[in-house]
């Protein structure tokens, strides 16, 4: 089966996620969670009756908190979301509860929210560039037929794909169930990308080694054999991950769900951009330098 | 040596080391065989005279915030006042003097770190398993500063009065009686003491300075002979007595209107330090230890999930070699964990998960060996020289694709908070460990195999 050939669909399949994840993202955004906007989180377990979002808004109206959000999760367990308050008003609430149990709590000031953003930016932006450097450099030997530094930027291509995707995902679940994006979902990001160059450099690894064995001239077919030598090894390999990974969304617990949930959408489309996207890209530029 | 018998030494050696790493990480399997073991011995009375086996090195695992529960808190230092070659020392002032406080907690192994970002100085102070929080951040938060300010002389205070009258925002932030601060500050304050008068028996306070904190008090109450001093603690007066002379020996006494309670915790909070800068809350993150236990309990059972079913999924698919991996991985976790426990890592919840992922991916580089062995078998290669070639066209993948996820944890090391730390880091230790594995542990176990009986049975090998 040929997997070159159908390059059309994938880039078309590709090509519509993306442009749903970034309508999502400029229509609904993302919903930031106190990581990065700064406020207050409590997340609180009654001892006995589990009072009624109104009542808790009630009994802390005094408090003068300004908006409350409050968000029921596991077995008579409360989550309070407020603005950045501080400690003594922390243990006025607590009072104002009456007999609840302190789960945990986090307060975060909005500069070092503010911080948060850009240091995640800056973070995301240097993994790529740096990732984009290593594949250059570890390729640059192989200048025939196409430049070296092209299997650099055809990683991008990938890696872009494979951020835009996971964050889309997220925008909408963050609209719909209101999940919120917090500094380890970044972490999960950040694990993508290095993640998904993992399968990608296998692949243009048997494209190399097929190259210097002499590859017949027609590049479309030496990078269509590299992927199927290289396809049950990719896809095993990201199985052995996703399992792990499933064991932790399934069994890991509240706070750590939706970070497996990020590795998981991320591996699998990094997989996908791997076989289907990376190596594409690579042909098609071939072919239009060809033609000029 | 033949190069057969070279290999079983590696393959004992590997044996050896996981033992080792196994037992380390749960030396109760080593103690109570040796209990058993000393047992019998002694009852022999021959060998009784032989000395016992030892224990083995025990130390448990070091568990961030997030699993034992505990609070990580940021500060702010206001440095306006302080001059830009005195704020390395006041910073170190700053972490000196809460960790002292700290230590009054009993909290083993506190974190208290000075951090730069931009142009601000912050303190990070991490209080894992600690009881009670909230008296902890009262005690750090609510630091007495401490400093001694002049009488103004009459036409001052009265200009100030008059200004404040008038309703002038800067005149009313200013105490009209006593002017600004001296340089005499809590930083050169040595000791303080609680005593009673011997007449009224009411609570007081002396107060002893350093040899410069001395000079500086000697030199404060020749000028104010005759005037008053005000003792100011948090910006507030508390107690402004006459200089009746020169005082030298840097000996004080704060005689007021407090408490013997108020009195003792004063003389607490002076001792443990005034803090050389005033510093402000701006992040807190607090975890219940019963929420810490929990996610513990849970992040556990999907490790042991997870990896069954990596060993499941191995040993379907690859058969022989898939067996021969699943016990490199087994000895891959062993290490890990052992190394984690040896430097020490402290673990987190997202540590653990990313512990957990390594495992996914700590087969990845044996499963890339597999299959080129596979290819050269399918070229008709024998068995250990397809072993041999497989390792080596691997090896430029497994290295290639490693570094780039190394790369990832490096920038994640940089980037986050002690959480995202721990997992960046138990991810790029799995890495290394699993790389090390692959290559060393899985191969020798497959040169093992060749020229044995197992090697024929080709149906093993798929």
């Amino acid at each position: 089966m040929n997997i070159i050939k159908y390059r059309k669909i994938y880039f078309i399949f590709s090509g519509l996620l993306i442009l749903a994840s970034i309508f999502s993202l400029v229509r609904w955004h993302l919903k930031l969670g106190i990581d990065f906007t700064g406020g207050s989180l409590l997340e609180i377990k009654f001892a006995d009756n589990v009072l009624d979002n109104q009542a808790i808004k009630n009994k802390l109206a005094p408090l003068n908190l300004g908006d409350i959000n409050v968000q029921p999760t596991a077995e008579k367990s409360v989550i309070l979301r407020t603005k950045d308050i501080d400690e003594p008003t922390h243990q006025k609430v607590l009072k104002a509860l009456g007999n609840v149990e302190e789960q945990r709590f986090e307060s975060v000031g909005p500069v070092v929210g503010s911080e948060l953003k850009s240091r995640a930016f800056y973070a995301i932006a240097l993994t790529m560039l740096a990732i984009v450097l290593y594949i250059a450099w570890a390729f640059r030997k192989v200048s025939r037929p196409i430049a070296s530094w092209k299997y650099g930027v055809a990683t991008l291509v990938a890696l872009v794909h494979d951020v835009i995707i996971p964050v889309g995902f997220f925008s909408i679940l963050g609209h719909f169930m209101g999940v919120e994006i917090d500094l380890l979902f970044v972490t999960a990001v950040l694990t993508i990308l290095g993640f998904s160059v993992h399968d990608t450099i296998v692949v243009f690894d048997r494209i190399r080694e097929n190259l210097r064995r002499g590859g017949s001239g027609d590049f479309e077919a030496t990078v269509d054999k590299s992927i199927h030598q290289t396809l049950t090894r990719s896809i095993n390999t990201s199985l052995t991950v996703l399992l792990t990974l499933l064991a932790v969304y399934i069994f890991g617990g509240e706070t750590i769900k939706y970070f497996a949930l990020a590795l998981l959408v991320g591996i699998i489309f990094g997989t996908y951009s791997s076989i289907f996207i990376a190596s594409p890209v690579l042909v098609v530029w071939e072919g239009w330098k060809k033609r000029k | 040596m033949t190069a057969r018998r070279k290999i079983s030494l590696i393959v004992l050696g590997i044996f050896i080391l996981a033992a080792l790493a196994g037992f380390l990480d749960y030396p109760k399997a080593w103690d109570k065989s040796a209990d058993w073991l000393n047992n019998k011995k002694n009852k022999i009375s021959l060998a009784k005279s032989l000395p016992n086996l030892p224990q083995f090195f025990n130390r448990p695992f070091r568990l961030g915030l997030d699993l034992l529960g505990g609070t990580h808190l940021d500060y702010q230092a206001d440095l306006s006042q302080i001059g830009q070659s005195n704020i390395n020392e006041a910073m170190q002032g700053v972490r000196d003097v809460i960790e002292r406080r700290i230590n009054a907690f009993g909290v083993s192994e506190p974190v208290v770190q000075i951090d730069k970002v931009g142009s601000n100085y912050r303190l990070i102070v991490e209080l894992a398993g600690i009881k009670d929080i909230n008296a902890a951040i009262q005690m750090i938060g609510e630091t007495p500063s401490l400093d001694f300010r002049e009488e103004r002389p009459q036409e001052e205070t009265q200009k100030i009065i008059d200004q404040q009258k008038a309703g002038n925002p800067q005149a009313l932030m200013q105490d009209p009686y006593f002017g600004p601060p001296t340089a005499l500050t809590g930083k050169y304050l040595q000791n303080s003491q609680l005593s009673f008068d011997s007449n009224t028996s009411k609570p007081q306070i002396d107060l002893q300075f350093n040899s410069q904190g001395a000079d500086l008090f000697e030199k404060l109450t020749k000028e104010s002979v005759g005037k008053r001093l005000a003792i100011y603690l948090d910006g507030m007066p508390i107690s402004t007595p006459v200089v009746q002379e020169e005082i030298s020996g840097g000996k004080a006494r704060i005689t007021g209107t407090f408490t013997v309670d108020e009195a003792k915790t004063l003389v607490r909070r002076l001792n443990a330090g005034a803090l050389p800068v005033p510093i402000k809350l701006i992040n807190q993150q607090t975890v219940g230890a019963s929420l810490g236990a929990a996610s513990l309990k849970q992040s556990l059972f999907a490790g042991i999930i997870g990896l069954l079913a990596v060993v499941l999924f191995m040993v379907i698919w690859y058969r022989l070699p898939g067996v021969l991996a699943v016990f490199a991985l087994l000895i891959y976790t062993a290490i890990a964990l052992a190394i984690f426990k040896l430097i020490p890592v402290t673990l987190t919840l997202a540590g653990i998960a990313g512990f957990i992922l390594s495992i996914g991916m700590a087969v990845d580089a044996n499963i890339l060996i597999f299959e080129r062995m596979k290819e050269e078998l399918k070229s008709g290669k024998s068995l250990p020289g397809s072993i041999e070639e497989g390792f080596k066209r691997a090896w430029t993948s497994i290295r290639d694709s490693n570094v780039s996820s190394l790369i990832t944890c490096l920038i994640l090391f940089w980037l986050g908070t002690s959480v995202i730390k721990g997992f960046a880091l138990t991810l790029a230790i799995g890495i290394l460990v699993s790389m090390f594995s692959a290559i060393t542990i899985t191969r020798s176990f497959l040169r093992l195999t060749g020229g044995t009986k197992l090697e024929k049975a080709r149906w093993m090998w798929k």
